[in-house]
């Protein structure tokens, strides 16, 4: 096959599989959470549906389908709908410049990070506009929250990460893997992964930092009226974002697809593996701050030091320069 | 900081620990023998039936699901023509049990019994009565009660003394 056609080929594989493999993780994540969760809390959890429960996010997908798809009377409808759907959006297209091994990445973008961080801010919509259209009090207390707490850790995860672009000279995410093959980033930038993964916790909305859902103070929070496949879509939509902000520690600091004997995909799998379960193990071990300990430990502690990390950072490299 | 992080690893290692859960199915739990489960009407060692009729379990019954009628045989003892249990409404408080005179109500350690049809968790006597004589063995009512029936007149009971003639005014 000649050139252009094999290039708009792979065009379209690459695409499609990276697709298909988020969306069949994200699946996996519910029966993988569930079971881990089961066994940090001396329990088995779900292991009846086929081997080792395996089958378990199918017969959860079939009852989501079959479930009474209601839109509250009272809501505002169109945005109602389109809440959801934004949140799958967004985290999926921010997987686009994510590079899983050399080559196999959906688009080369020179501002690769830039544009996760776009996507992850225009995911806080979502959350903010389905709290919103319920009109209902725990759904609009949960929106309130989210937006509060988005806004406050984006700007720190914002921050963080540039010590990362300001070593390896570059947005594009595979030159960030590419720099890193000298030494990982989280060794001179522990501050900043430290603090990368608190904010990556506070933008995928997961325990500790699951204020906007708190189910034990707020029913479900921002989901609260929904049902059926559309609440099944913020549940994709918050596992696909644990996968995505796995994959950004790991392409951020971890060094990405390098390693040795394996080939970079199977590495780039391994270590995304590794911190989603890490996720997990949080959820299973933290309580819930309350919100306004959220809200100064985000502004009085981790601001100042991301902005340190930043200021240590730049000064050490101009003066290595 | 790092009492947080030690948390974290304590919940990571409880990955090793025994599992709590009972694989309830495959694994059954163990029932002690006074556990309040499926109830059963039980025999006397001789074979015969050992509830009396007193109506004393279906006037303790709570939620009123138990119904029985009373009636009595050739030789005087008194026993029930019917006796039903409405299992869909028992609350296995146990209270009948505590009120029968002659053990002949008991719960068992049993509660496997889900119906698809509400009617079939409606138990006759038939159902309830079993052949032996559940958690009291060697308890016979008929050879400790004062009451006559036919082949036992009245003082012919185990440790009993013969009725006192109450027109004699001798001691």
């Amino acid at each position: 096959m000649e050139g252009p056609a094999m290039s708009t080929l792979i065009g379209i594989i690459i695409p499609l599989s990276v697709l298909f493999s988020v969306l069949t993780v994200a699946a996996g994540l519910i029966w993988l959470e569930r079971r881990l969760l089961a066994f940090w809390q001396d329990r088995y959890g779900p292991n009846r549906v086929g081997a080792y429960g395996l089958l378990q996010p199918l017969a959860d997908a079939i009852k989501l389908m079959f479930k009474e798809d209601w839109v509250p009377p009272f809501s505002d409808k169109p945005v109602f709908i389109l809440a959801p759907i934004v949140i799958v959006i967004t985290v999926v297209l921010a997987f686009a410049v994510i590079p899983f091994a050399p080559g196999i990445v959906v688009i080369d973008l020179n501002v690769g990070l830039l544009f996760f961080l776009g996507m992850s801010s225009l995911g806080v919509y979502s959350v903010v506009l389905g709290g919103w259209a319920s009109n209902s009090k725990y759904s609009l207390l949960g929106g309130l929250r989210a937006s509060a707490q988005m806004l406050s850790y984006e700007v720190f995860m914002g921050i963080s990460v540039m010590g990362v672009v300001m070593m390896a000279g570059s947005f594009n995410l595979g030159d960030i893997v590419e720099a890193q093959r000298i030494g990982w980033f989280w060794i001179p930038q522990f501050f900043g992964m430290v603090i990368f993964i608190i904010a990556g916790l506070a933008e995928t909305r997961r325990l500790p930092f699951d204020l906007p859902e708190a189910e034990s103070e707020l029913v479900a929070g921002f989901h609260t009226e929904y049902s059926g496949m559309k609440f099944g879509l913020f549940f994709v939509g918050e596992y696909i974002g644990i996968t995505l902000v796995s994959a950004m520690i790991v392409t951020l600091y971890f060094g990405g697809w390098l390693g040795p004997f394996l080939p970079p995909i199977v590495w780039f799998t391994i270590k995304t593996f590794f911190f989603i379960c890490g996720f997990i193990l949080l959820r299973a071990a933290m309580p819930r701050p309350r919100y306004d300990q959220l809200m100064s430990y985000g502004w009085k502690i981790l601001l100042p030091i991301a902005m340190a990390n930043l200021l240590i950072t730049g000064a050490l490299l101009l003066g290595t320069m | 900081m790092l009492g947080t992080l030690r948390s974290i690893w304590n919940v990571f290692l409880h990955l090793w620990h025994k599992k709590e859960t009972v694989q309830y199915p495959e694994e059954k739990p163990y029932l002690p023998p006074r556990w309040r489960g499926r109830i059963i009407l039980s025999r006397d060692p001789d074979g015969g039936e050992r509830c009396v009729a007193c109506y004393l379990c279906a006037v303790a019954c709570p939620v009123d699901c138990i119904s029985l009628q009373a009636t009595e045989d050739e030789h005087g003892r008194r026993y029930p023509e019917f006796f039903r249990i409405n299992f869909s409404r028992c609350i296995f408080c146990g209270f009948c049990e505590e009120a029968c005179p002659t053990y002949a109500i008991q719960l068992t350690p049993d509660f496997e019994m889900a119906e698809y049809k509400r009617e079939n968790l409606v138990y006759e006597k038939a159902d309830l009565l079993i052949s032996g004589p559940g958690k009291y063995p060697d308890y016979n009512f008929y050879k400790v009660a004062g009451t006559s029936i036919a082949g036992k007149d009245k003082g012919e009971s185990e440790n009993e003394r013969p009725p006192v003639d109450i027109r004699s005014l001798m001691p």
